[in-house]
C-alpha cells in the first residue's frame, strides 16, 4: 500500500475499472495523449489504447450525448469534463435523456455512464474554473451525484460509480487533488454508494459536509476539541440519493446541526438537508440548524475568492455559536 | 474570399485586387489542390511580397503601427508569463506567434464596432484601447480588469470556448434592428469550431443576414488536440458553407492579409451582405497556458519548424527591405513597448485588492435586501458565526 493523492486515486480506480471490464471506455478533452489537464488519466492511453481512451473534439454537449448512446449500447462510458464550469452544456443531455432512459423505456435501455468533473475553488484558477454546481445536478431526478472528499473515498466511490447501472455525476474536489495524500489500497474494492461516512464521532454537534469543505470542517472540529466540544463530522459522499438516516441519527443524538457547503447558499444542497432535519428531527434540536455556504454571488475571481468560500475560522465560529444554545 | 451560393462553393476574385493565393503554403494544414483552400497572403515569411499590397498598406506609417502593436502584444505576453512564473499573476494564455490574427482583426475594425474576444486576444484588446493594466488585473484575478475604460461596448474575455459566438450574433441583430452602421467581430480558436454554440451562431447569422464576422484563430491546437483530430472538414472555412455565409482563408501570420480579409468582411457586413467566417492560419508557439506543458503532446522540433513563419519577424524583414527600418528604429520601439508594459505591470502590482465585501458589488443593478444582509454578515462571519443570524 502506498500513499496517493486524490487525483492519483482517481487514476488508479479508472485503470482498475478498465482492466476488470473491457466495456469501460474513457472520453474527454485532452484525456488521452495529454493524460487530462489534471493528469487523472495519465498513462491510460498507453495501457488501454486509443479505442478505449478517446480524445474528443471540444464539444461538451456531444460528450454527454455520446455517452448516452454508448451506454444504451451496453458500453460503460466514463467522461471527463475539464472543469465543472463547462458541465452546463451537458445538463441538457443529462436532464432530458440520461436521467430518463430507464423509466422512459421501462428498463429496456439504460444509462450506465459516469461524468467526472473537478469542482470548486481555491486553486486560483481563471473565471468559470471554480464553480460548485452540485445543486443543479441534484435537482435532476434519476441522476446519482457523488462527491468524494479523500483519496480513499475517491478510489472506492469511483469504482462503484462506474459499476453502477445508472448515470452518475462524479464531482472531484479540485483543491484536494494533489494533497493531502492517504493510503490507498488498489484492491478493486468499491465503497458503497448512497451512504454517508462518519469521519469523526462526537456527541455535541453534527457537522455535515461534502467534497473539499470537509478538510476545513474536520480542522474546525478538531480545533474545538480542546474546548471540550465534541463534534461529529459526516461526509455525505453520495449527495443524491441521500443517506438521510445516518444524518438523522446523528442529529437526534447531538441536537445541533451545521451544514457546510462551498456552493452558494440559496437553493443549495444544504437547504435540502436542513429541511429534512426540520421535518424529521425538529423536536430533538437544541439550536437552530446552521448553514455555512458561499454567498449568493457569482464566484469571485481569485483575488477575493477566499472571502466567499467558508473557511475553518467561519466553521469554528459557527460551532461555538451553536454550542451557546443550551 | 469564397462566397457560398446555393449549390457549390465558388471562388470569386474581387475587383482588380490581385489576390495572393498559392504563394504561401497553409501553415501546417494538409495542403490541398483546391485553390479555395489556399490562404490569402501578401507578405511571405521571408518578408518578400507575394502580391500587390492593399491600399491601406501602401503607407509606411500604417505598417509600422501594425508592427508596433504586434511587438507590444508580444512584450505584454512575455511580462505576463514572467509574472505568473513568479506567483504574481494567475494562469495566463500567451498569444506568442498569433499576434497578427489579433492585430490584423482589430485594426480592420472601426471604433464603433464591437469586439468579442476569447482568452488569447490581448493584441486585439490592446489595439481597441483596453489598457495593459486592465489585462493584468483581469489575469491577476481582479474583476476591475474587465471594466474597460476604453472600448466601453466591447465584450469581456470569454473563457467558455465558443459560448460568445451567439453573443456576436445577438449584438449584430441589435445593430441590424437599429439600422446602424456597425459590425460585431468575434474571435475564437480552432477548437471552438467543434462546439454547438459555434454552429448555431453561424446558422443564425446566415439566415438573418447579420452584420457579424467570425474570426477563427486556427493555431493548430486546442490544448493537446490537433486540428486533424478536431474535425474531418477539409478546412475550417468550409464550415461556413452549411450556414450559407461567406468565408475566407487567410495566412494568419501575415498581419496585412488578416486586416485585408477582415476589412472586406466588415465592408460586406456594412453593405448588408451578411456574415463571414474567416479562418486565419497561424500557430501557437507557446504552451496552451502557463499551466500546460506542451512537450507532453508535441515535439520541440515541430514547434521550431513554425518559428520561421511567425508574424513579427516577417513584417520586420519587409520593413527593413522596403523602408529602411533600422536597428535604431527597432531598439527604440522595443524600449517603448517595454516601458509601457513595465509601467502597467507596476501599476497593477501596486493596486491593492478591493475590500472583501466588494465581492457583492454589481451583483444586481441595486443590491437586494437579502444580499445586503449577506454582505452585512461578511465581517461577522469569522467571529460570531453564520451570516443569517
Ligand atoms: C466549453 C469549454 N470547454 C473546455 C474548456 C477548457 N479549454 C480552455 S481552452 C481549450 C482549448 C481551446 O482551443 P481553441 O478553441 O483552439 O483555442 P486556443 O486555446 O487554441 O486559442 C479548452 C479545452 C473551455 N474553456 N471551455
Ligand atoms: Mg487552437
Amino acid at each position: 500500500m502506498t500513499d496517493h493523492c486524490l487525483v492519483e486515486a482517481v487514476n488508479l480506480a479508472l485503470a482498475r475499472a478498465m482492466s476488470e471490464d473491457e466495456d469501460v471506455i474513457l472520453l474527454g478533452e485532452d484525456i488521452a495523449r495529454n493524460g487530462g489537464v489534471f493528469r487523472a488519466t495519465d498513462g491510460l492511453l498507453d495501457s488501454f489504447g486509443e479505442d478505449r481512451v478517446i480524445d474528443t473534439p471540444l464539444a461538451e454537449t456531444a460528450i454527454a450525448g455520446v455517452c448516452i448512446g454508448l451506454a444504451a449500447e451496453k458500453l460503460r462510458p466514463v467522461a471527463e469534463i475539464q472543469f465543472s464550469g463547462f458541465l452546463y452544456p451537458c445538463i441538457d443531455q443529462l436532464a432530458n435523456h440520461a436521467s430518463r432512459f430507464r423509466t422512459r423505456t421501462r428498463g429496456r435501455l439504460t444509462c450506465p455512464m459516469v461524468i467526472r468533473t473537478p469542482s470548486g475553488g481555491g486553486i486560483h484558477a481563471p473565471e468559470h474554473h471554480s464553480e460548485s454546481m452540485e445543486a443543479m445536478l441534484i435537482n435532476i431526478p434519476g441522476i446519482r451525484v457523488v462527491f468524494p472528499s479523500s483519496p480513499q473515498r475517491a478510489y472506492g466511490l469511483l469504482l462503484s460509480a462506474i459499476r453502477d447501472p445508472d448515470p452518475v455525476v462524479f464531482f472531484e474536489p479540485t483543491r484536494l487533488y494533489r494533497s493531502p495524500k492517504e493510503r490507498v489500497e488498489d484492491n478493486g474494492q468499491g465503497l458503497a454508494l448512497d451512504c454517508c461516512f462518519i469521519l469523526k464521532s462526537g456527541a455535541d454537534v453534527t457537522v455535515i459536509s461534502w467534497g473539499a469543505m470537509l478538510k476545513e470542517a474536520m480542522a474546525a472540529a478538531l480545533s474545538v476539541e480542546a474546548e471540550g466540544i465534541h463534534a461529529e463530522v459526516i461526509d455525505v459522499a453520495t449527495l443524491k440519493p441521500i443517506d438521510f438516516g445516518t444524518i438523522l441519527n446523528s442529529v437526534r443524538k447531538t441536537g445541533r446541526a451545521i451544514i457546510v457547503q462551498e456552493a452558494p447558499l440559496t437553493g443549495g444542497f444544504g437547504a435540502e438537508i436542513a429541511a429534512r432535519i426540520a421535518e424529521h428531527a425538529i423536536l430533538s434540536l437544541l439550536a437552530p440548524v446552521r448553514r455555512l455556504a458561499a454567498y449568493d454571488i457569482v464566484m469571485p475571481l481569485p483575488r477575493l475568492e477566499r472571502h466567499n468560500i467558508p473557511d475553518e475560522q467561519r466553521i469554528t465560529a459557527a460551532i461555538r455559536n451553536i454550542m451557546s444554545y443550551t | 474570399m469564397t462566397y457560398v451560393n446555393t449549390a457549390t462553393i465558388c471562388l470569386y476574385t474581387i475587383g482588380a485586387n490581385i489576390r495572393a493565393k498559392a504563394t504561401e503554403q497553409a501553415v501546417t494544414m494538409r495542403s490541398h489542390p483546391d485553390n479555395a483552400d489556399l490562404p490569402t497572403c501578401f507578405i511571405r515569411s521571408d518578408g518578400q511580397l507575394a502580391a500587390r499590397l492593399p491600399t491601406f498598406a501602401n503607407e509606411n506609417a500604417a505598417l509600422v503601427k501594425l508592427y508596433g502593436a504586434m511587438l507590444l502584444t508580444r512584450t505584454f505576453d512575455e511580462k505576463a508569463v514572467a509574472l505568473q512564473r513568479t506567483g504574481r499573476l494567475g494562469t495566463f494564455a500567451s498569444s506568442l506567434g498569433q499576434e497578427a490574427v489579433s492585430i490584423g482583426t482589430a485594426s480592420a475594425m472601426r471604433t464603433e464596432d464591437i469586439l468579442l474576444p476569447s482568452f488569447r486576444e490581448q493584441g486585439a484588446m490592446l489595439w481597441r484601447g483596453v489598457s495593459p493594466k486592465e489585462l493584468f488585473l483581469y489575469w491577476g484575478g481582479d474583476e476591475r480588469g474587465s471594466d474597460f475604460a476604453g472600448p466601453r461596448g466591447d465584450f469581456p474575455i470569454c473563457i467558455p470556448v465558443a459560448s460568445h459566438a451567439p453573443h456576436a450574433a445577438g449584438a449584430a441583430l441589435a445593430i441590424k434592428l437599429r439600422q446602424e452602421s456597425r459590425v460585431a467581430v468575434a474571435i475564437m480558436g480552432d477548437g471552438a469550431t467543434s462546439k454547438g454554440d459555434f454552429y448555431e451562431a453561424l446558422n443564425i447569422a446566415g439566415v438573418w443576414r447579420l452584420p457579424v464576422v467570425f474570426v477563427i484563430a486556427n493555431n493548430q491546437w486546442a490544448i493537446s488536440v490537433p486540428v486533424s483530430r478536431q474535425t474531418a472538414a477539409r478546412t475550417l472555412a468550409h464550415k461556413a458553407a452549411a450556414a450559407g455565409i461567406a468565408s475566407a482563408r487567410v495566412d494568419g501570420n501575415d498581419v496585412i492579409a488578416v486586416r485585408a480579409e477582415v476589412g472586406e468582411a466588415i465592408d460586406r457586413a456594412l453593405g448588408g451582405e451578411g456574415a463571414t467566417l474567416i479562418e486565419a492560419l497561424t500557430y501557437r508557439l507557446s504552451d496552451h497556458t502557463t499551466v500546460d506543458d506542451a512537450r507532453r503532446y508535441r515535439s520541440d522540433a515541430a514547434v521550431s519548424e513554425q518559428w520561421p513563419k511567425e508574424p513579427i519577424a516577417r513584417l520586420r524583414h519587409y520593413l527593413t527591405n522596403t523602408s529602411g527600418w533600422s536597428k535604431a528604429d527597432e531598439e527604440a520601439l522595443i524600449a517603448d513597448c517595454r516601458e509601457r508594459v513595465e509601467r502597467a505591470a507596476n501599476d497593477y502590482l501596486s493596486t491593492p485588492p478591493l475590500e472583501p465585501d466588494a465581492i457583492f458589488e454589481h451583483s444586481f443593478a441595486a443590491l437586494p435586501k437579502d444580499l445586503l444582509d449577506q454582505r452585512g454578515g461578511i465581517a461577522m462571519a469569522k467571529t460570531i458565526g453564520p451570516h443569517h443570524d
